[in-house]
């Protein structure tokens, strides 16, 4: 373990000489990760490499502990800062125990933003969250709409349990929004508690019980796995879709059996992309980060800053038979 | 006694067709063929468990590691599988039924030789079992694009009208018939849960016969790895949790006795049926997701309530009848 520190510390002081190297002009970004060698991270990284590109004069410093614990960061946070870098985006292990040496970052004169994960407010200038639970509502509609006629007919959900937080907000979040998509009916709400066995049979229910639906929308992996098995087992491919949130290298079957067409997740280039972007023009001081202000993000647009200084990036991505090959191969 | 089985059997059979007959009133469709034979393929793998749960509860044992025995199970034949894509099915269903059996065996052994008491024991096995599947998977998933097309296809394939899965199920019920009443070890493992003290002066090895029931029903929860992960097309650490509890349910309901001895094959696959068109009945006949959870539950406790009234019945007969014998020869 601490022979794994101190390489990590190794790879960091060799990093910086580096950059050093790289010329004094640069200005360096760091990317903290949860955890080195994660295909979500890698994918992340990819995106502030983009950004840095396309920004020109920029270095990211892609760097992280190698086990996901908020001490491994806090010895990269403060070689981080013994390498003087201009800024640190970081995705946290713990929001709380960063905060001393993110703290000390802020001090001198280093702008912290927190993304993916987040940092409690007082240890970072701004939060970038992937999505909000308002785009994700919207996201499943639109998702629905698409894989329906004309955007018009009956859809159902299925979600985990009952008591899932997370789920039952992006069902009201549809429910709220469902005014918005004229024609689009959601039929009935059902519940796989995810597990793949219950899953399955509530979705083969709704074969059964609802032939109007058209669509199943499960916001939850092992509800969207279970019932593209159930629509294929049933030879309903075509006739009836499933969709909704996965990740792509859990759902690459469903897209190939054509159960599904398109479903939704955030997608971990477009984030590093953004975390970066942000990072680049708090640095630059043509964006203050405070709530309520706007920061523009290259391709993603401008993000609008909300409550507790935490943005939304974007709708989810979109993934299909286009791209799945390639995202299945990241996370 | 044996007219009283049977008589408990006629009567499920009856219950299990009204409930049929019910839901169909409820839900079209719902008695077709079609639709039975697919409420048999469903209850297939908790047939083939309560099978071997039941051998187990026979010995006045309990095997709670079923459930955990398959996950690990599965997710080792998945792995193996997704890693060497070349290998035939056939070595993975042996892999399959090892890995079980040497699961169950683990079991028996500290059932029989430490002498522990069976609940303790898979208690801890669940437990283990399931932390080893954790840590051989690493928490990751294995996915249906991962997994080759025989390994996923050959359970769903039509034979004679039935899925491949449902004459698995069908073949283990017979095997089972077969090893229970025809073989010594079937006559062993009801005489060492009926009256172990009897048992021992026949000439029986209780320790033995629990040992080998274990192995039995770790056989038969391995093979059910292998079925559970090509049905869902998934394989990851928390599939089936809390199945055990469903094949303890079933034989329960089938009128094994949980103080063992008493049980037949017929009863406990009649347990699983009813459960299973419960499971599937649910989904279909519109009932709130937030009752359903305590109507299979009522139905189940009902079932237990009549089925421990029987017993408690048959157990005053032999006593009556007994103690009636030594009044008449003390007279």
């Amino acid at each position: 373990m601490k022979l794994a520190k101190k390489l990590a510390l190794g790879v960091a002081l060799a990093f910086a000489a580096m950059t050093t190297a790289a010329g004094a002009a640069d200005m360096k970004i760091a990317l903290v990760v949860k955890s080195l060698g994660n295909g979500f991270f890698e994918a992340a990284n990819k995106g502030a490499q983009e950004a840095a590109k396309e920004l020109g004069g920029v270095q990211v410093i892609y760097t992280g502990p190698t086990s996901t614990t908020a001490e491994g960061q806090i010895e990269v946070i403060n070689s981080l800062i013994a390498q003087g870098v201009d800024a640190i985006a970081i995705s946290a292990n713990d929001p709380d125990a960063v905060i001393p040496a993110l703290k000390k970052a802020a001090q001198r004169g280093i702008k912290v933003i927190s993304w993916d994960s987040a940092v409690a407010k007082e240890g970072r200038i701004m939060h970038l969250n992937p999505s909000s639970n308002e785009l994700i509502g919207k996201m499943c509609l639109t998702l629905a709409k698409d894989h329906l006629d004309g955007g018009k007919g009956d859809f159902a959900i299925l979600s985990a349990t009952t008591t899932s937080t997370n789920q039952n907000t992006w069902i009201a979040e549809m429910k709220k929004q469902i005014k918005d998509f004229p024609g689009l009916n959601l039929a009935t709400t059902v519940y796989g508690d995810d597990l793949a066995d219950k899953s399955y049979r509530e979705a083969q229910g709704l074969l059964k019980s609802q032939p109007n639906v058209k669509v199943i929308v499960a916001p939850t992996t092992v509800g969207v796995l279970a019932a593209s098995q159930a629509v294929k087992d049933a030879g309903m491919i075509g006739k009836v879709y499933v969709t909704g949130l996965g990740l792509p290298s859990e759902m690459a079957g469903a897209i190939k059996s054509g159960a599904t067409k398109e479903f939704a997740i955030w997608n971990p280039i477009d984030l590093g992309y953004s975390a970066t972007q942000i990072a680049y023009h708090l640095v630059k001081g043509d964006a203050t980060g405070k709530p309520g202000s706007d920061i523009k993000a290259g391709r993603m647009g401008s993000i609008k800053i909300g409550e507790n200084g935490e943005a939304a990036m974007a709708d989810p991505f979109v993934y299909n038979a286009k791209n799945i090959d390639e995202f299945s191969k990241i996370f | 006694m044996q007219r009283l089985f049977k008589n408990r059997e006629i009567l499920l059979t009856l219950i299990i067709a009204i409930m049929i007959t019910g839901f169909a009133t409820r839900a079209q469709g719902f008695a077709t063929p079609a639709s039975l034979t697919n409420i048999f393929n469903d209850t297939s793998i908790l047939i083939i468990l309560a099978l071997g749960q039941m051998t187990v509860i026979l010995t006045k044992s309990i095997d709670l590691s079923v459930a955990a025995n398959l996950a690990f199970t599965g997710m080792a034949v998945a792995m193996t599988n997704a890693a060497f894509p070349g290998l035939p099915l056939a070595l993975l269903i042996v892999m399959a039924i090892g890995i079980g059996a040497f699961l169950g065996a683990i079991n028996g052994y500290l059932v029989w030789a430490l002498q522990m008491p069976s609940i303790v024991v898979t208690l801890g096995t669940l437990t283990i079992y399931r932390g080893m599947a954790f840590v051989l998977s690493g928490g990751g998933w294995v996915n249906a694009h991962q997994m080759t097309p025989p390994f996923l296809n050959i359970p769903r394939l039509p034979l004679l009208g039935l899925p491949v899965l449902s004459w698995i199920a069908i073949a283990i019920v017979i095997g089972a018939w077969f090893v229970l009443t025809r073989l010594p070890f079937g006559r062993a493992a009801y005489a060492s849960g009926g009256n172990p003290t009897a048992a021992v002066y026949a000439g029986i090895d209780i320790g033995r016969t629990k040992f080998l029931a274990f192995v039995l029903s770790g056989a038969l929860a391995g093979l059910s790895g292998y079925l559970w992960v090509s049905r869902y097309a998934v394989a990851y650490v928390d599939i089936a949790a809390g199945f055990e509890l469903d094949t303890v349910a079933a034989c329960v309901i089938g009128g094994i006795s949980i103080a063992g001895g008493i049980g037949s094959v017929g009863g406990a696959v009649l347990g699983a049926l009813f459960l299973g068109v419960i499971k599937n009945a649910l989904p279909v006949i519109g009932i709130s997701p937030f009752a359903q959870m305590a109507i299979s539950g009522i139905v189940i406790v009902l079932a237990v309530v009549f089925n421990a009234r029987a017993e408690k019945k048959a157990g005053r007969i032999i006593l009556r009848d007994r103690a009636a014998h030594h009044q008449e020869a003390s007279a």
